[in-house]
């Protein structure tokens, strides 16, 4: 059991270093694609092992099946979500005329 | 195990306002609509951590799809908007 309970606290640790990578690239890279590409990776990624982790969690310590399934769903819809959406704002910005930065500066 | 998801939702609201900045200090729209994007994602996982917290598992995963599922909706529909208007 307290493997388990070690694995879990791992995973969400790791979740939590993922998505702080994401708020920093979100907050630091200088121009929107970038930025995008950072949260749009980093939150779907820590989305998905945090949630793993905590149905695991869920499922061992409870052993409620459906409930952990359900939080497997959520981060499986996280994980298909994420990205179409990041798709469909950077072809809107790119079709809005948005210029990726090129480091002499926006052409 | 409860503090623990209790230290990770509080770390969570942290990450929050600092995307807060990204959405009031955005350059353009489509920076504010990541910004709010990303605070989405974090709330979503404070949302399943608050169900586990307060034992009420069930109640919190059927807020939490329904959160996940209207931020995806929201970006889409802004996406849509933008390439529709042509201009930021």
């Amino acid at each position: 059991m307290e493997i388990v309970k070690a694995i879990s606290i791992g995973m969400i640790v790791i979740g939590c270093f993922f998505f702080t990578t994401g708020t920093i690239g979100l907050l630091r890279f200088p121009d929107f694609y970038s930025r995008m590409h950072a949260t749009g990776k980093g939150d779907t990624l820590a989305v998905l092992i945090s949630l793993t982790g905590l149905s695991i969690y869920h499922f061992a310590h409870h052993g409620a099946i459906l409930d952990s399934l359900k939080i497997l769903l959520i981060a499986v819809f996280m994980f298909l979500a994420n990205p179409t959406a990041t798709h469909a704002i950077a072809r809107a910005a790119f079709r809005c005329g948005v210029k990726p930065w090129t480091r002499e500066g926006t052409k | 195990m409860e503090n623990f998801y209790l230290g990770v939702s509080i770390f969570m609201c942290l990450l929050v306002l600092l995307c807060l900045y990204r959405v009031l200090y955005g350059p353009t729209i489509i920076d504010r609509i990541v910004g709010v994007g990303a605070i989405g994602t974090k709330t979503l996982l404070v949302l399943v951590l608050m169900g586990f917290i307060y034992d009420r598992i069930e109640m919190f995963l059927d807020i939490s799809i329904v959160y996940a599922i209207l931020n995806f909706i929201g970006t889409l529909a802004a996406a849509k908007y933008f390439e529709g208007r042509g201009e930021i």
